[in-house]
């Protein structure tokens, strides 16, 4: 194994190889740092997206956080293949924060809704054929031969008739001298050696975290640093009214307590002494502000309001005619509860001020966002701060936020502590369960009529809170009084029926909220793929065949449910041995997945799920195992909220802390996994979030066949 | 209170409150990071280090509970054929996602392979269930179990 995590930050990156780094300005948005160059007269060190070194290492500069779902070595992947790179010369650093060349959605340096690959398939490339050009140039040059007669293969430059070779290090320097190629010609998808091949391409990162090498935040010690956590309030919406740190102060290696916007911040030398000095903390919270509701009277309260008509999201057909025409009218209602994302790394930051500039290291998933937070909050110009995006234990969402929460509380404990001593923020477990920034609890009203064995109507009220609205992000996705990714997987149906109709509320609670592994398909997908299947079943059809007659508008997700139907031989959800089979479909950001999950029910009553079959088209597989990876992943992430997952509420508290509240799937839990990729030439889109979707509804169709009903409330260990 | 540890078979002097859990020693008074806390309550294994050879949860070992002499093994330096085998298998089925939880999972399967060199799956299971990965990085944990341990029968 040759392959090793570039442990060196940025900065020391630079520093270390100053006088070797070469220049490979791109024309997509170079044009920024050439004009810097220009104006101050420096050689340009450093190029948007991949940096060539005289000693033939290869860095490429990702624009996307490494939380897991593998953008190192996906974007990695695209750069080597038009490079025609050694991948054992490949390195891989986080991109500074530059929303002009690293945007993941327009304008805005993130990571989120599965963008990753989907964003960088052209640039990447690009960026690996531009500097290939470039170095091709150089050796033509040098060797007196022309370019077009030059070959490069594995990190060679080779002229055949001459019978001369050299290393891209060779001509590094040299290339950093030539003129930027304008055009590049990119590959014929038939020649690609590294895109789509198995086995090729293995994780840039497997090494150091297999070896505990691999330095994530919580992992940082710099000198003078303290340790800071936070008390926050046990209800939600709770503001500080006072406190007495005495106590706290006396505790061995407690150096400072402060009352922040959030809270009360802890400074100790250590995380021990910090976790101790915040248990010694009396604090009186000002509750008038805050919920006091439980998740009991919440669902209630939506359960009203789903009665009532919402705002249109989504309708086509007459719905209310559909329903007056007669008919058996099926109605259900699914209940969907708070759930945490729980990474196994609970957030965490570091900061270092000195008054004027700031650098915040961390595993940054919005950059912009977390970026003018920290600059506001420090009284800095954004251009005063920086950001170093260290790989992250997991995110499923978390450190995206449109609000900037955990920025602003790192900026905040800071400022409290005053400039020139350094900070690392830790929530422990608790504080990341019991934090709120939940999958929101939702509630659909569903309701279909099912006339002369056809589904004449389908209608869909849900109720959630919308984590959009007062954020950064409310402009771009609500749109007439509708949050979209709220009720993305319900506003349209991926089944072409007479009648449709999809109204959404969006009622307010200071229980604070967030995108979840799959946002709205989390619980649009449940309720639609569960509802279909029921209704397919009382028309007397196949819940594969009955889909597929209603999928003519969406083939390639029919493709998807065929190839999975023909991967596990589906013949029907009858039981055999206890055990059935049941079947679901989810589109989500632009991935089409069908599942086939084969369940029994343990000894202990409690769903035993034994196999997932699954078929995924996400266009072009830039790294098959990439993608068989996070195709198991998010079976089993889906699998174990769905069977335990929920953050219960009392008195507007949550009334569980830790992993022995928050059930989590273990390893004699987790099925086998048998995944078919379809093959595409279309452009790449995301795998992080679309295997989550159609899991739990295909676990529930399964039970349907069990004699269980399908669980209409989440999660399913709370049936009887 | 002044300790005296065997950590990677040295000896380390370390001056902390007795009810210091032995994680927070090794993370913030040794700088031993590659053991992670998880959850501080033994619900996760992420903080699994070698006790005398034995897995054990070090979120949850109180600094004065170690015996003098009782020898701790971290991440950064267990070692042998079995460790070597265990992680090499790691990386060759490309195991880590985000990777948090993997000195845990790997310090937690070498000890069942010293102990159990041809595991079952409920062997496996047994050893291994203690040991969170939100990730769901499970099917693979197993296959590089079973990689390793053919590796080393052979």
């Amino acid at each position: 194994m040759t392959i090793k995590q570039a442990n060196l930050s940025r900065r020391a990156a630079l520093k270390g190889a100053a006088g070797l780094v070469i220049a490979l300005t791109l024309p997509l948005g170079g044009g920024k740092l050439l004009a810097q160059s220009a104006a101050t007269g420096k050689p340009l060190a450093v190029n948007a997206y991949v940096r060539i070194g005289s000693d033939d290492i290869v860095t490429v500069i990702v624009k996307h956080l490494e939380m897991g779902q593998g953008p190192l070595t996906g974007l990695s992947t695209l750069v080597a293949e038009e490079l025609d790179a050694d991948w054992s010369k490949i390195r891989t650093e986080h991109a500074p924060v530059d929303a002009t060349l690293y945007a993941g959605i327009p304008g805005i340096q993130m990571t989120g809704g599965s963008n990753a690959i989907a964003t960088s398939y052209d640039l990447m490339r690009r960026a690996g054929a531009t500097a290939r050009a470039m170095l091709v140039q150089a050796a033509a040059l040098a060797w007196k031969v022309k370019p077009e007669d030059i070959t490069v293969s594995q990190g060679v430059l080779r002229h055949a008739a001459s019978q001369r070779e050299g290393r891209f290090g060779q001509f590094a320097e040299a290339a950093s001298k030539l003129a930027v190629p304008q055009q590049v010609t990119l590959k014929d998808p038939a020649n690609f050696q590294l895109i789509g091949k198995d086995h090729r391409t293995p994780r840039v990162d497997a090494l150091a975290k297999s070896t505990g090498k691999a330095k994530f935040t919580l992992d940082i010690n710099a000198p003078g640093m303290l340790t800071v956590v936070v008390a926050h309030p046990d209800r939600f919406g709770a503001k500080l009214a006072s406190f007495d740190a005495s106590a706290a102060l006396k505790v061995n290696g407690v150096v400072a307590v402060k009352p922040i916007p959030s809270g009360v911040a802890v400074y100790a030398k250590g995380m021990w002494a910090a976790i101790k000095g915040r248990k010694a903390l009396k604090i009186t919270w000002d509750e008038s502000g805050a919920e006091t509701r439980g998740t009991e009277q919440m669902i209630a309260d939506y359960r009203a309001l789903a009665a009532t008509p919402g705002v249109v999201a989504g309708a086509s057909g007459d719905a209310a005619a559909a329903f007056a025409a007669g008919g058996k009218v099926i109605e259900a209602e699914y209940v969907f509860p708070y759930l945490a994302h729980a990474p196994m790394e609970p957030l965490d930051g570091y900061l270092q001020w000195d008054g004027t500039r700031a650098l915040a290291r961390y595993g940054c998933q919005a950059q912009t966002f977390d970026q003018g937070a920290l600059a506001m909050t420090l009284g800095l110009a954004p251009a005063n701060v920086e950001i170093e995006t260290l790989i992250a234990g997991g995110s499923f969402g978390r450190r995206a936020q449109g609000n900037s929460h955990f920025a602003l509380e790192l900026a905040e404990a800071a400022k409290a502590i005053g400039p020139n001593t350094p900070i690392k923020l830790v929530w422990t477990r608790e504080d990341d369960i019991r934090g709120g920034y939940y999958r929101p609890l939702f509630l659909h009203r569903m309701r279909g009529v099912v006339r002369d064995g056809q589904i004449a109507g389908w209608t869909n009220t849900l109720v959630g809170q919308s984590f959009m609205r007062g954020t950064a992000l409310e402009p771009y996705v609500v749109v007439n009084g509708v949050d979209m990714i709220a009720v993305e997987g319900a506003n349209n149906l991926p089944y072409d029926l007479p009648a449709f109709r999809c109204e959404a509320h969006f009622p307010s609670s200071p229980v604070s909220t967030l995108w979840w592994r799959s946002v709205g398909h989390t619980h649009a997908a449940y309720s639609r793929e569960t509802f279909i299947d029921r209704l397919l079943i009382e028309t007397g059809k196949d819940p594969v065949a009955g889909r597929l007659e209603l999928m003519g508008k969406h083939p390639r997700l029919a493709n998807v449910l065929k190839a999975v139907a023909e991967l596990a031989n589906w013949s029907g959800s009858e039981p055999a041995k206890g055990r059935a089979r049941g079947v679901a479909v989810a589109e989500s950001f632009g991935s089409y997945v069908a599942e086939i999950a084969e369940v029994s029910l343990g000894t202990n009553g409690e769903p035993k799920v034994h196999k997932v079959w699954c078929a995924v088209d996400c266009g072009v597989a830039v790294n098959p195992d990439v993608i068989r990876a996070q195709v198991e992943g998010g079976i089993g992430f889906a699998l174990g909220h769905a069977l335990y997952g929920e953050v219960p509420l009392e008195k507007g508290a949550p009334t569980i802390s830790n992993f022995d509240g928050y059930r989590s799937l273990r390893i004699e839990e987790m099925p086998a996994v048998e995944l078919v990729i379809i093959k595409s030439d279309v452009a790449p889109t995301g795998i992080g979030e679309p295997p989550v979707p159609p899991l739990a509804p295909a676990v529930a169709n399964a039970l349907a066949q069990l004699g269980k009903a399908r669980p209409t409330r989440l999660p399913f260990v709370r049936m009887s | 209170m002044k300790y005296t540890l065997n950590v990677n078979g040295a000896d380390r002097q370390v001056d902390v409150d007795d009810d210091t859990p032995l994680l927070w020693v090794l993370r913030d008074e040794l700088q031993l990071t590659g053991t992670k806390y998880g959850c501080g309550i033994a619900m996760c294994g992420a903080c699994t280090v070698h006790l005398d050879g034995q897995p054990t949860r070090s979120c949850s070992t109180p600094v004065a509970s170690l015996t003098p002499g009782q020898k701790v093994t971290t991440i950064e330096a267990v070692d042998g054929r079995v460790a070597e085998a265990v992680q090499a298998a790691w990386v060759a089925h490309d195991v880590p996602q985000c990777g948090y939880c993997q000195s845990g999972q790997v310090m937690s399967a070498v000890a069942l392979l010293r102990d159990t060199p041809k595991p079952s799956d409920d062997d496996i299971d047994a050893a291994m269930s203690g040991n969170l990965c939100r990730c769901a990085t499970y099917v693979r944990i197993r296959a590089a179990i079973k990689s390793a341990a053919a590796k080393l029968e052979a």
